[in-house]
């Protein structure tokens, strides 16, 4: 126990709980990139796709449970990930703002020595939870961004006993509007900028980085950051330019 | 003015190698549970200092440490770049405390009291183990067992180092063994605190007078003992490789409150530093005297030759080194090699601004090893070169030229390291030390450390248990009066409201002076000049200099100002040393005692004591009391280096 | 060379500060910046104006008494060198110089550009050193250490606690600061033994003098003139995960949680 409230206790320890669950995250996003490649497969693959998520780990697991503990512990880690994140930025605030120039700025001039991609992780995280808001309401809920009748909810299917998805109509009549289309693609290049110091940053926080490997790791977070990011950006420019319908 | 006597060391007999332990076994402990009871102040955070202030504090006394910097990681202890001595006998090749303390005192040309220096020798070895206990990263060869190189032209390795920062590192040591100490409260710290006077009660030292430099609180501490590990007093030339800060106000104080002064003149000169650019320049920077085993020094045979280096034909060069001292080159000591440089320099034959330079040229090396090699040794060097005076030193010859470095005089101390008044104390570069009239590199940190890890936790306590703690109060009148005196004399330092000169145009006068008249050369004459200035230039300097701002504020020129004030009395004193020590020994060459080919001529019938002043109330009438110098261990000779 | 100067001026730590603008016009470019700083200063005073104060004492770059931000930059626009080691011909005629303290909420203003780092001591303090006292230490010799691990050592040892890694970060923490004395420490078996707690302590007391978050942006070492590298941040973390495994207690003050 005494572990746990180092970690709630201390800046690093908040650090490394920012760490563990932004390792949870890029899982996600990694897996769910990779998923949704389905789309070039036609309709009913990425349906099916759509389906098996709720079945996963059938039959030992039940319907939809496996997918239930992932979004528990996804949640979760959003949850922590942010309270670090806000917990750590208010106490920099804070430090930052004592002896400055002006409230919002710190000093008279100041020049950046290193990547900009650091500096985009705090707009850039709000910009992503936001998103993911959105992403919820517009494709899981049908709630936004669509015309009237373009969304189809899952259909009960009596004979089966199951749900009927048509996700990919979702998807296509979800990113025909430019506007949304725009915002995915937005989100997705400060996600990538996310990805590129996150991941880096996540061995650093764990202590995993090391001169040996620095080299390494670097090439490790562009490539997830690259592949996640454009993997993704994909998905709108396709049902944009029509190569999806 | 007090008839001059004799001062006794009182320094143990029998045979030198036990004289130390059985000192130790003779000297009185103080009770480990009445030891809190016991307040002793260290003003000075530096190897001396901290390592004092820590131990002592270790050993249970209430400890009460000061340092005008605004942490005691920044004494200028680390600034030393070379390394530390010891005897250790790593390499196996010959050395051994003796060898240690007799290439010391040897080096120091007769000057230094053998008693002190074999100590020195003894606890060098001490030294390195409590360092790298402490996790002083020494350099290590391959077997992981601690490396040694051999230094400033020693002829066996025993100088242990840590890069280039080997200061840096010992000072980072004490100063961690210091934090140790506060975090468990035995030691109270006080930085950015400046001492001003120290506090006399029935003739024994019982406090201090600092000023808070912050606030610009005038402040009493009382003590049952006062350490003083202040640094030297280089400054006084105002250029100097000394940090800015360095100032001789502690022991100045100190002396006219009784502690005698001695040998003022002996400051060391250092050969390899990179010569002054201009009239603004603020200080001198030091590079590794190891620049000279690889780097060949010459200047050229014509006087007032403009031409660039490159363009001067080898005909045309003078290697004045290597022609005079055939046997050792460009390796010779200190004082020899920055005597040399001063001549060629004075015949017109100096190079760069100014002709007050000789070059360091490593062509021939380079030709020899490879760029890549003298990278690999001289690397950093050769970059902080560069950066200071924007020339490639790959490509072109450095201009090297001597600097004030050190002072190897200081305070008269006994071998308790008392000094003549009982309860204070003198450690490291403020006292007037174990090196002589010359230091040998590598010495200083030994001293430094030697003096605060192991001779003064053995002393003090020995003085202590001799005393009643704590039976003193700030509220004593001789506090009240050293406080007055204090106040009195920085309201007159900020009294000149119309003063028509800046503190900085006095100090920078009074260096030059000094320096031409009293640094590597010194003649009767040109003291003498000295010695009439410094007075009416002391008098000018209370009249008319301008000093801003106010008394009760963060305020650098007051500071500055009450230093300079020091200085300028100190300044007095150290020509009248000089004068009156009419032999060549060491890092002064008195021009008037010199051999028939020009080498230094040593006196040892006439001066081999040291000159402790006291201060009578008249800085023109000092007393001279010496303390005689016998040699039992190492003969007097004549060194020699053709 | 003619300078335009805008320096932060501020009489004291509770005193409101701001720019003001001076004129240096006697500026050689073999002059150091703190030598160009003495003149104006000098000319200050004979106006009867106080002179700018200035943290500076070795001016040979090691002491880490020096700092200022210039131009927007810890210790000016050249790398691995301090403020003191910087020359004037790094700048162009005519050019105007921003100077200013560095600014961070455990680095109170004292005056001017002289701020109050004493909290880097309370750091040290809390653990970052090896406890053994004057005179039980075994022979040097009796401890091999690697002649990597002396060096890796000796790396993050170079640290002078000079602060420009607090004022460069733009979260205000003192991390590299930090992790530098750990590093030292902890490559060093004699080091070892109080690793964990070491690191315990000192993060809590880092947190507690109000310094900010580590978020591994790299400003630090950017402009660290002894050039610590971040890998001795990792190392940090690495620990202090262990000392939470461990189940450690912090033995020093605990923060205010915030």
């Amino acid at each position: 126990m005494t572990g746990v409230l180092t970690l709630y206790r201390t800046s690093v320890g908040k650090k490394v709980i920012m760490a563990l669950t932004g390792f949870i995250l890029v899982g996600f996003v990694a897996f769910h990139m990779y998923g949704n490649t389905k789309l070039y497969q036609g309709p009913e693959v990425f349906n099916a796709y759509a389906a098996g998520l709720r079945d996963l780990g059938h039959p030992v697991l039940g319907y939809e449970h496996l997918l239930w503990i992932a979004r528990v512990v996804l949640l979760s880690s959003v949850v922590l990930h942010f309270w670090s994140a806000m917990a750590l930025t208010g106490k920099s605030q804070k430090t930052t703002a004592a002896n400055a120039v002006g409230t919002l700025k710190r000093y008279g001039v100041q020049k950046r020595q290193t990547g900009y991609a650091a500096y985009t992780m705090r707009y850039g995280g709000v910009l992503i939870f936001l998103f993911v808001i959105y992403h919820l309401l517009h494709l899981t809920f049908g709630a936004v961004g669509y015309n009237a009748e373009q969304y189809q909810h899952p259909a009960l299917d009596l004979k089966n006993n199951t749900y009927i998805y048509n996700v990919y109509n979702n998807v296509v009549y979800g990113f025909k509007n430019p506007w949304v289309a725009g915002f995915y693609l937005v989100t997705m290049l400060f996600l990538g900028v996310h990805l590129f110091h996150g991941v880096w940053s996540m061995f650093q926080t764990l202590g995993l980085n090391s001169a040996k490997y620095t080299g390494l790791l670097r090439g490790l977070a562009i490539l997830v950051a690259a592949a996640v990011t454009i993997g993704n950006l994909t998905f709108p420019l396709a049902v944009y330019f029509g190569f999806v319908q | 003015m007090s008839e001059p006597k004799n001062l006794d060391a009182k320094a143990p007999g029998g045979p030198i190698a036990h004289r130390w332990d059985k000192h130790r076994f003779d000297m009185k402990l103080v009770n480990p549970a009445n030891r809190r009871r016991y307040t002793v102040i260290v003003v000075g955070s530096g190897l001396a200092g901290g390592a004092a202030a820590a131990t002592l504090g270790e050993q249970g006394y209430n400890v009460q440490c000061f340092c005008y910097q605004d942490s005691p990681r920044r004494a200028h202890s680390i600034a030393a770049q070379g390394g530390i001595n010891a005897a250790k006998n790593y390499r196996n090749d010959g050395d051994s405390i003796h060898r240690l303390f007799y290439d010391t005192v040897k080096g120091g040309d007769f000057r230094a009291r053998e008693s002190n220096v074999y100590r020195l020798a003894q606890v060098s070895t001490n030294i390195i183990d409590q360092c790298v206990a402490q996790g002083v990263p020494f350099a290590r060869e391959y077997s992981g067992y601690l490396d040694n190189r051999s230094f400033g032209g020693a002829q066996v390795s025993r100088t242990f180092y840590a890069r280039g920062q080997t200061g840096q590192q010992l000072l980072l040591g004490a100063y961690q063994a210091l934090a140790r100490q506060i975090a468990a409260g035995t030691v109270a710290m006080h930085a950015r605190s400046e001492m001003l006077d120290v506090v006399v009660v029935d003739g024994r030292a019982r406090g201090i007078i600092t000023r808070d430099m912050v606030t610009g609180k005038i402040e009493r501490h009382v003590a049952d003992a006062v350490v003083l590990a202040t640094g030297g007093y280089g400054n006084l030339f105002y250029l100097s490789t000394n940090a800015k800060g360095c100032n001789t106000t502690a022991i100045w104080r100190a002396h006219r409150k009784g502690a005698f002064f001695a040998n003022p003149c002996y400051t060391q000169i250092h050969p390899t530093c990179i010569p002054v650019t201009g009239e603004h320049q603020s200080k001198l920077t030091l590079m590794s005297e190891s620049l000279r085993n690889d780097g060949r020094i010459w200047v050229p045979k014509k006087k007032g030759d403009t031409r660039s280096p490159q363009q001067i034909p080898e005909a045309e060069r003078d290697y004045y080194l290597e022609v005079r001292y055939p046997s050792f080159g460009n390796l010779v000591p200190r004082d020899v090699a920055s005597r040399n440089a001063k001549q060629v320099c004075d015949q017109g034959r100096g190079v760069g601004p100014g002709g007050l330079g000789v070059y360091l040229d490593f062509a021939d090396s380079i030709k020899r090893l490879g760029k890549a090699k003298i990278a690999e040794r001289y690397g950093n060097l050769f970059d902080m070169y560069a950066q200071i005076t924007g020339e490639n030193p790959y490509e072109l010859p450095m201009r090297i030229y001597p600097a004030i470095h050190y002072t190897m005089g200081g305070l008269w101390v006994d071998y308790n390291l008392m000094s003549t008044i009982p309860g204070l104390f003198v450690a490291g570069e403020a006292n007037f030390s174990d090196h002589g009239a010359n230091r040998l590199g590598a010495s200083a940190l030994m001293q430094g450390l030697g003096d605060g890890y192991f001779v003064l936790p053995a002393t003090v306590p020995n003085y202590l248990a001799g005393i009643k703690p704590g039976d003193l109060t700030i509220e004593h009148a001789a506090f009240g009066q050293a406080e007055t005196e204090v106040v009195g004399r920085v309201k007159r330092l900020l009294g000149n409201i119309g003063g028509t000169r800046t503190v900085d145009s006095f100090h920078r006068e009074l260096g030059k002076l000094l320096w031409d008249e009293c640094g590597m050369g010194r003649n009767d004459a040109g003291l003498r000049r000295a010695i009439a200035r410094i007075p009416t230039l002391r008098e000018e300097f209370w009249k008319g200099v301008r000093v801003p701002g106010e008394g009760s504020d963060f305020n650098q020129e007051l500071e500055k100002a009450g230093r300079v004030a020091d200085f300028l009395e100190l300044g007095e004193l150290l020509c009248r040393d000089a004068l009156h020590r009419a032999e060549s020994c060491g890092g002064h060459f008195r021009e008037e005692s010199q051999t028939e080919d020009g080498e230094a001529q040593r006196d040892d019938e006439q001066f081999s004591y040291v000159a402790a002043w006291q201060y009578t109330g008249d800085l023109a009438k000092p007393a001279l009391n010496k303390e005689p110098l016998t040699f039992e261990y190492v003969k007097p000779s004549q060194r020699s280096y053709k | 060379m003619k300078l335009t100067l805008k320096v932060w001026r501020q009489k004291n730590s509770k005193a409101v500060g701001e720019f003001k603008t001076y004129q240096a016009d006697h500026v050689s470019p073999d002059m150091s910046f703190l030598e160009m700083l003495d003149i104006v200063n000098q000319d200050l005073i004979m106006k009867g104006q106080e002179p700018i104060a200035f943290d500076h004492d070795c001016r040979e770059g090691i002491c880490g008494m020096c700092s200022l931000m210039i131009n927007g930059v810890g210790h000016g626009p050249k790398t691995a060198i301090t403020t003191c080691q910087l020359h004037m011909r790094s700048f162009s005629d005519g050019e105007t110089v921003t100077i200013e303290p560095w600014r961070a909420l455990p680095f109170p203003i004292i005056k001017d550009l002289v701020t109050d780092r004493s909290s880097f001591d309370r750091i040290i303090q809390a653990g970052g050193f090896i406890s053994a006292s004057t005179g039980a230490a075994p022979d040097g010799n009796s401890i091999p250490i690697a002649k990597p691990d002396a060096e890796q050592s000796m790396d993050a040892a170079a640290c002078i606690g000079c602060g420009a890694c607090v004022a460069a970060c733009p979260n205000g923490s003192a991390m590299l600061f930090t992790a530098a004395k750990l590093a030292h420490l902890s490559f060093l078996p004699q080091g070892k033994i109080e690793r964990h707690q070491r690191v315990l302590n000192m993060i809590t007391v880092h947190d507690a003098e109000g310094f900010g978050n580590c978020t591994n942006m790299g400003e630090c070492s950017a402009v660290c003139p002894k050039g610590i590298s971040l890998d001795t941040i990792a190392r940090l973390n690495r620990d202090l995960v262990m000392a939470a495994l461990k189940g450690l207690e912090p033995t020093v003050g605990i923060p205010v949680e915030g």
